[in-house]
């Protein structure tokens, strides 16, 4: 039997993109997952009978159109239902209602406010060029700007070539973005606080910081960038839940060769003379290959996986000070009927799409107090789908899912988490969406409560961080997730790094394990 | 006047979109709600409820029945069996087809034939001599498509009947709501999926019936927008749109034989005689000259076309219909007549008539693209069709 190219170590779904485009290249590949199951972060699960779960994530935004199309994704079963609409309840019994439909939305924004109405379109078409603007970044291996490498001189060169392209006005917008806080940024926009509200919240999603902490704007434009693909409809939820997109990818790395082993944790990657010669199982098993991916954190992977010993102090430094600090929880509930929103009672087609509590800014940041000294939130951010009212097959019929994505739930929470903590905290965001839907208590068959310590434990993500380490500032792009180290090699030669701690980040988007298996092949994106 | 269907009553009040189209002298909703999008998701995910009723729908009947229809098409009608249902396209003497549609054997001695075009004078001009019955049922009769992944489970509630043994392109009689309606295991979407034949007076209380079975389903009533986009996904041809009628046509390069149509499987050179069999043998020998095939556009390639332009890749979402230029070797080798991106498979997407030493699949042509007002080419590749052919279509 010919030896192994590569090992890849983690089957989320990064690994198996990464193991899909060895395996396409003609490399023999062999994933080695340490759960059951594939997936990671991207799995869905009948935790109660009938009743299907997507267990962690739960939208799909950001799933790269070129990793689609190479790996032939559709025929493989992806396939991404729309979601059309945001409804976000309000505390005085209205409601605002964003839609896809662009007369629709402008009627039901004028309502709140005729001027918001007409900066909605500006700002959509600001943020699409901004986004047009960054996304090149989004396949691309970062260059070392601190290098003279040719290598690195030609990729910063086409880089700055692309920028001075895209005309000083959206360079200027794009530097406001950067340094900005989603909350002041907006308010450059609108007026409405429900507006406001609920756009700053895709600017605090996965972090421990609130909608007025700068550096918040970026991550708006961060999830926009799915918006541009539109035609992907990489926005939308996958059928079958997040876990149908993870087997897509498995199916296809598997047609293209790749094998895949659940039920095999890596103990360590085996490291002589400075090269990686393969890996150790927890079994005590030993399988060698000359390169290996590793799709886990990068704490996971240098401190854990490889070890101090065979590391620069500086990287065992920049590793330590990455920042993690999970700050999500997910509450996903098995209904016997659907919720009655008092601001939009009935069955409506707001039930379809995503439901936000995120009333305003004022709310978010208070939410955020709470986690910033080490509570949870009393009355947290929280964005909900029901997956069976889009995809009927994820209950039986007539009854429901609802998948509650909340903040914030920091990691380290005073006194730590508990069982009678995490039930504290499914209580809070019950109570929460009951001043909502208030026979929401009523209908609830089963109810399976995630805390970001249960994401650390079941996922493997360091301190519940969802995005493999914050998608701050300070760690994107050329640090991510070390200076020096952006491209996805490590100091051990032949070890890669492929999952969502390196650039561009997290999300259920592929892109690190596609420039990842790039870069092990030696090709340019 | 256009004419309403017998579903009227409850596709207007769904009709947000006030969007209507007419299909053979009748209106029919376009989409239902503002955009198709949901509709047409709903067919591939669930299943979709369409108003199919402006069919043409002939009733055939009499010891010579059989007889007639095998001298009108060029499939072997009286080999079918009862509850058999074959699709077929129709030609003149030239072997120009004239029109496509079904015939399903409902007894041995009686059938139904659907057609885009009203075809009773086709049906009578061929009966002379034989003893046989011809009614237009066309009024007489509603028709609604059930299609999609949940239509088996909806339709198994709503007529109480297990229909797992109804087998593609097979029909079979039931009842819904205590009216009896004929099933069909048919449709033009290319998936799982069942036509319901009904008196059309018992219109309303049938199409309530099967709301109510598929509500927890996710039925959604479906538009031909939603249709249109199905339809081409599944590599099926709509007259009129992808090929002009030989009663139609102006002139000969109008009109196409079922080879140049990709339908040579329904051909079959071993019966005696139908109308068109002699034009068809000399063609079947010579080779067609053209070939129907699908097209996929090279992703790359248009995106560049639009970023030279500054913008980001703008594709159809809605299909097109509209002939549009394809070229190979320097010159142009065809056109494409239908076209759409292709939500599902992430493809733009098009049927095409090309000249049949550019039809291999893998050959590389070029389809003609505007962008910002200036006509561009973008790569293109013959592909197989259907271009999206689920299993559970036939399973
Ligand atoms: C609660 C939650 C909600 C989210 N919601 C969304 C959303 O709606 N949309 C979105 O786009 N993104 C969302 N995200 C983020 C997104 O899911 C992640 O960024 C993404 O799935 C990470 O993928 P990955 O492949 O990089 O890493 P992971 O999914 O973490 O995969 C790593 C894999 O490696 C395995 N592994 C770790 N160590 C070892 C070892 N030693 N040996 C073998 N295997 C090992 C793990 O078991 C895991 O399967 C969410 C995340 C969470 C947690």
């Amino acid at each position: 039997m010919r030896p192994y190219d590569a090992i890849v170590i983690g089957g989320g779904h990064n690994g198996l993109v990464c193991a899909a485009y060895l395996a396409r290249a003609g490399r023999r590949v062999l994933v080695l997952e340490r759960r059951e199951r594939v997936g990671g972060a991207a799995i869905s699960d009948q935790l109660f009978p009938g009743f299907t779960f997507t267990v962690y994530s739960y939208v799909v935004s950001l799933l790269r159109p070129e990793i689609i199309r190479d790996l032939e994704l559709p025929r493989h079963g992806l396939h991404v239902l729309p979601l059309e609409s945001t409804l976000t309840p309000l505390a005085n019994g209205d409601h605002l209602a964003q839609w896809s439909d662009h007369d629709q939305n402008r009627r039901a924004l004028a309502r709140h406010s005729p001027r918001d109405a007409e900066a909605y379109d500006e700002f959509g078409r600001t943020l699409h060029q901004m986004a047009r603007a960054v996304k090149p970044l989004l396949g691309t291996v970062p260059p070392d700007p601190a290098s003279l490498a040719p290598g690195d001189l030609a990729s910063l060169a086409r880089l700055a070539r692309h920028f001075r392209g895209i005309g000083r006005g959206v360079f200027h917008a794009l530097h406001k973005l950067l340094t900005m806080s989603a909350a002041d940024y907006l308010d450059e926009w609108f007026e409405s606080e429900a507006l406001k509200g609920t756009k700053s919240a895709s600017g605090i999603i996965g972090m421990l910081l609130g909608p007025c902490s700068p550096g918040t704007a970026y991550v708006l434009l961060h999830h926009y960038m799915g918006e541009l693909d539109g035609v992907f409809r990489a926005w939308g939820f996958a059928k079958g839940g997040n876990g149908s997109v993870s087997a897509a990818i498995a199916s296809a790395a598997r047609a293209r060769g790749a094998e895949i082993r659940t039920g095999a944790p890596v103990a360590r990657v085996l490291v002589k003379n400075g090269r990686t010669t393969g890996v150790a199982l927890e079994s005590g098993e030993e399988i060698r290959a000359a390169r290996v991916v590793s799709s886990a954190d990068p704490r996971r992977t240098f401190l854990e996986l490889v070890g101090e010993a065979h590391l620069p102090g500086e990287l065992v430094e920049a590793v330590r000070r990455f920042r993690f600090r999970g700050a999500s929880a997910k509450v996903n509930l098995a209904l016997d009927a659907l919720p009655e929103f008092t601001c939009l009672p009935g069955r409506g087609a707001h039930l379809r799409g995503a439901i936000s509590i995120s009333p305003s800014v004022e709310y978010l940041e208070r939410a955020y107090d709470q986690a910033k000294y080490g509570e949870f939130s009393r009355r947290p951010y929280m964005d909900i789908v029901i997956p069976s009212m889009i995809d009927p097959s994820m209950a039986p019929p007539g009854k429901h899912v609802m998948s509650i994505f909340a903040q914030y739930a920091p990691y380290h929470l005073n006194g730590g988490w508990t069982d009678a903590r995490r039930e504290a905290l499914g209580d809070a965001v019950i109570d929460t969406l009951a001043e909502y839907a208030p026979n929401l208590k009523s209908i609830i068959l089963h109810r399976q409560v995630v805390t970001p310590a249960d994401i650390e434990r079941d996922v493997g993500l360091s301190e519940g961080s969802i995005f493999q380490g914050e998608l701050s500032l300070q760690q994107l792009f050329s640090v991510r997730p070390a200076p020096g180290w952006s491209k996805y090699r490590t100091p051990v030669e032949g070890l890669y790094m492929c999952g969502s701690g390196t650039h561009p980040g997290g999300g259920v988007m592929g892109a690190p394990g596609r420039l990842a298996a790039l870069t092990v092949l030696g090709e340019r994106p | 006047m256009l004419r309403t269907t017998p579903f009227h009553a409850r596709t207007a009040a769904l009709c947000a979109s006030h969007a209507w189209r007419r299909w053979a002298g009748y209106v029919v909703a376009s989409s239902y709600e503002l955009s198709h999008s949901r509709e047409y998701h709903a067919i591939r995910s669930a299943a979709a409820l369409l108003d199919v009723s402006p069919l043409c729908k002939y009733l055939v009947a009499g010891r010579d029945a059989a007889c007639l229809l095998d001298r009108m098409v060029p499939r072997d009608v009286s080999r079918a069996g009862i509850g058999q249902v074959l699709y077929t396209p129709w030609c003149d003497a030239a072997g120009k087809v004239l029109d496509d549609g079904t015939i399903a054997r409902l007894d041995d001695n009686v059938f139904r034939v659907t057609s885009a075009e009203p075809s009773l004078r086709w049906l009578e001009a061929n009966a002379a001599g034989l003893d046989v019955s011809i009614e237009d049922t066309s009024e007489a009769t509603a028709a609604l498509a059930l299609q999609g992944p949940s239509a088996r489970d909806i339709l198994e509630q709503a007529c109480g009947a297990d229909l797992a043994g109804l087998k593609y392109f097979r029909l079979t009689p039931a009842r819904i709501a205590g009216h009896p309606v004929t099933i069909s295991r048919t449709g033009y979407t290319g998936d799982l999926g069942y036509e319901i034949w009904l008196d059309a007076a018992d219109a309303l209380p049938v199409w309530d019936a099967l709301v109510a079975a598929g509500t927890p389903h996710g039925i959604t009533p479906a538009g031909m927008l939603a249709l249109d986009v199905a339809r081409i996904e599944a590599g099926l041809m709509l007259l009129d749109v992808d090929y002009v009628s030989a009663r139609k046509a102006l002139v000969a390069s109008q009109t196409s034989s079922p080879y140049e149509l990709d339908l040579g499987w329904t051909v079959n050179l071993g019966k005696d005689t139908f109308v068109g069999r002699d034009a068809l043998a000399a063609e079947a020998a010579r080779g067609p000259a053209w070939r129907f095939v699908g097209i996929a556009v090279d992703w790359d390639s248009f995106e560049r076309l639009f970023a030279e332009a500054g913008l980001a890749p703008r594709v159809p979402l809605a299909a097109w219909r509209t002939s549009v230029p394809l070229y190979a070797g320097g010159g142009q080798v065809g056109y494409a007549t239908s076209g759409v991106w292709s939500p599902l498979l992430k493809q733009y997407i098009a049927l095409a008539h090309v000249q049949s030493r550019w039809a291999a699949p893998g050959t590389t042509l070029e389809i003609e693209v505007t962008v910002e007002h200036r006509r561009r080419r973008a790569a293109a590749r013959v592909v197989k069709k259907p271009f999206f052919d689920p299993e559970r279509k036939r399973a």
